[in-house]
């Protein structure tokens, strides 16, 4: 049965903008074709809010934003892209308000909410030792404020513009997701289902001891900094950008840009990741 | 006297509200306050020095790879190394590619939607207003299939990045000493499939896009002028630079001298009044300071607010760079009916990054041609315990500098001043306004100012994860 399209509202925090960048880089689905068409046969979206691409400005758009929940409560999607600043009020505002008052009040009323990347999804850069400005992810944001909605996270920095379009795919099919589809940092299973190491094209290298000894050397990059041993993504088997590279194909140590602790547990990022570190708070089972 | 907040400023990256008065149909004042404060300079504190490369590029998802330009110089100074040649090369084509993301980026996604008609575009995309739209029917149809097209086209200069990059956003090769990627040969033939694809579409859509707009709106090349400029330049090779730095302070051109960079923060959200070279500054935010209204600090260059970006890289290269930019640049203003003097205004803004856009595009297929895949991409280093490094570049909106002070093997200091933190700046101690508050002050306005002031900010491609870090 074809319904109304699903409406998103697309809210930025404390963020750079790169996940919208990110997802305007989609291929097969592409970015118009997720605007102007059905995303899985009969269900579409109808992006009604985004600061970056809409067209109207000021008090026009303000006026969009502010309609929402109201009579739309129940009805609309919730893209948070970027951290929620806590500390204080004036860290960050839109429209005059604080970001993390309008990002609750948002998420009150809608259907669900996708974290967009890691700052979204567990306060990432911005939140980085010593969190200056106190920002948390939506979903803390939420746990905080007593807020009942459910959440996933699709983080990355940014994430793979697939990550974002297999999630709403999900959700237009199943709707937002149960907790038992969702893996202990609340991102889909099927979206994040192994580690990068797991299906690195240098495993070899690493299997047998042929480690890089400098940029732009052949061999594995662990010695480099590696994270890729302890960072779920499937970046090995879809790389990035239409499939041209992605960060160890590039000679570039993954920097575990997916992990909730990015960017405090993977720093120093380049260098070499210890056993211990193997086995600790990060390494979590499914 | 009217007040007209224009909050938020969309179509732009970041959260930026602008306010003006309007006074006779007048804008006699402007202030530009940057919404949100991340304290990324706080985090890189005590970090290990290469964290800055991977932490900075992540400023911004718009333009990483001007960040990630910036720390390597920046390092590349404190290491006290340099790139092969291979490895410049290299790093210049990666760059070059997000010089062509943006502008394309800007131009139709950004900024065209101001001029075409309130249902031009499909859904929220349309601007929703129908006011001062000049073009025919059939021009606004052509431009709006246009603004689809160029979709692909920014995809694809993304790819461009990526191809020896990495990936994008977010750059994961360029390194201190160079870059980790060693392209092969087929990559070299995907590079100049990509880049000629690109090159037609600049040629043949962009530029005639970009006239049109110049022949309909010819006024905008005489609003939103500043006339103060200055630039780092950018895409070094062999010593010399394609962009040269320099300065306009008094309608001349000077050689840059990057020790006459301060950075006021009287009216930001800071402790004190700043005023401070950023090798030594200090600033703890104080969300609470009453005379301040904005989080973007005022970089002054001799005590002047300067406008940066491509308007001031063209006015530089104009004067003192390669000829093949002089005639392409002469050809375009020709062709708009317009001359250097006007670079400095809303239109002259765009054509400027026209004019560069395929310039830049065809240096790219220079260096393509000297690239050798067999020969290194990077040196190695060994980091010292102390250290200070400066590295400046243009980024596509403009000047670019980083600032590091390492100490016992970890940073000390990291200082960022990026383009929109010059061209969006508030105040300083004097009361000097920044660049857009200036370029908006005196513009004459049909209705409550919406319309001119997001056409002239919007002309500057603000940034303002990049402003504030």
């Amino acid at each position: 049965m074809r319904g109304e399209p699903l409406a998103v509202v697309w809210f930025q925090g404390a963020g750079c903008t790169g996940c919208s960048v990110s997802l305007m880089n989609a291929a097969y689905p592409d970015i118009k074709d997720l605007l102007l068409d059905e995303v899985v046969p009969g269900k579409s979206i109808t992006l009604v809010f985004h600061a970056t691409l809409m067209g109207p400005t000021g008090r026009p758009a303000l006026e969009v934003l502010d309609r929402f929940p109201g009579e739309a409560a129940g009805d609309y999607l919730l893209v948070v892209e970027g951290a929620l600043p806590t500390r204080h009020p004036n860290f960050g505002r839109v429209g005059e308000r604080p970001m993390a008052e309008r990002a609750a009040g948002l998420a009150r009323g809608a259907v669900g909410v996708v974290a967009m990347g890691t700052c979204a999804s567990y306060g990432g850069i911005p939140a980085g030792a010593p969190n200056p400005t106190g920002c948390v992810g939506i979903g803390e944001l939420l746990r905080r404020e007593g807020i009942d909605v459910p959440v996933v996270n699709v983080p990355g920095c940014p994430p793979h513009p697939r990550w974002f379009v297999e999630t709403v795919a999900h959700i237009l099919l199943h709707g937002p997701p149960r907790p038992e589809e969702l893996d202990g940092v609340g991102r889909l299973r099927a979206v994040y289902p192994d580690l990068v190491h797991d299906n690195c094209p240098r495993r070899a290298d690493f299997d047998v001891g042929r480690f890089a000894p400098a940029f732009g050397a052949e061999g594995c990059l662990y010695e480099l900094g590696c994270k890729g041993p302890y960072t779920d993504a499937n970046c090995p088997y879809h790389e990035w950008n239409g499939g041209v590279n992605w960060c160890i194909k590039a000679g570039h140590p993954c920097i575990g840009c997916c992990e909730p602790e990015f960017p405090d547990y993977p720093s120093p990022l380049f260098r070499k990741a210890g056993a211990e570190e193997a086995t600790g708070a990060f390494r979590r089972s499914g | 006297m009217r007040t007209v907040t224009i909050d938020p400023i969309t179509r732009i990256e970041g959260h930026l509200r602008v306010e003006i008065q309007v006074e006779d149909g007048t804008i006699v004042g402007a202030r530009c306050s940057g919404a949100l404060y991340r304290g990324l300079e706080e985090i890189l504190r005590g970090r290990h020095p290469l964290d800055a490369q991977r932490i900075t590029t992540r400023i911004c998802g718009v333009c990483p790879l001007a960040h990630s330009t910036a720390a390597s110089l920046c390092l590349d100074d404190a290491l006290g190394i340099s790139p092969p040649r291979n490895g410049q090369l290299l790093r210049n084509l990666i760059y070059g590619a997000n010089f062509l993301h943006n502008h394309i980026l800007h131009f139709y996604h950004l900024a065209l939607p101001d001029y075409l008609p309130a249902d031009a575009l499909p859904g929220a995309l349309s601007p929703g207003t129908d006011e001062d739209r000049r073009f025919s029917r059939e021009e606004a149809r052509k431009l709006a299939d246009h603004y689809l097209q160029a979709l692909d086209m920014r995809r694809k200069a993304q790819e461009l990045v990526a191809l020896f990059g990495g990936k994008m956003p977010h750059d994961m090769s360029i390194v201190p000493g160079g870059v980790t990627y060693r392209p092969d040969p087929g990559d070299v033939a995907a590079f100049r499939f990509r880049l000629k694809e690109i090159v037609d579409f600049i040629r043949g859509v962009y530029i005639p896009d970009l006239l049109l707009l110049a022949r309909r709106y010819p006024d905008y090349f005489e609003l939103g002028g500043v006339g103060k400029l200055l630039t780092f330049g950018c895409f070094p090779l062999d010593g010399d630079r394609l962009f040269p730095a320099g300065a306009v302070l008094d309608g001349e051109p000077e050689p840059l001298d990057p020790a006459e960079i301060r950075e006021h923060t009287a009216r930001s959200w800071y402790r004190g009044n700043g005023a401070q070279h950023p090798r030594e500054e200090e600033a703890e935010p104080d969300p609470d300071k009453a005379e301040a209204y904005s989080w973007i600090k005022a970089p002054r260059y001799r005590g002047e607010a300067c406008e940066v970006g491509p308007a001031a890289r063209a006015a530089i290269a104009l004067a003192r760079g390669p000829g093949g930019f002089r005639e392409a640049a002469g050809e375009l203003l020709t062709e708009a009916k317009t001359g250097p003097e006007r670079l400095s205004s809303t239109m002259g803004r765009h054509l400027a990054r026209g004019m560069e856009a395929l310039f830049i595009a065809r240096a790219m297929e220079g260096w393509l041609a000297e690239l050798d895949p067999a020969a290194p991409v990077a040196v190695a280093f060994t980091l010292p315990r102390e250290a200070r490094g400066q590295g400046l570049t243009d980024a596509p909106r403009g000047a670019l500098g980083h600032w590091v002070e390492v100490a016992g093997g970890k940073i000390a200091r990291y200082q960022v001043i990026a383009p929109t933190t010059w061209n969006a700046s508030p105040r300083d101690e004097k009361g000097a306004p920044g660049p857009i508050e200036r370029a908006l002050q005196g513009t004459r306005v049909s209705g409550d100012g919406l319309l001119e002031a997001g056409r002239i900010v919007r002309s500057f491609d603000p940034c303002l994860a990049c402003a504030i870090q």
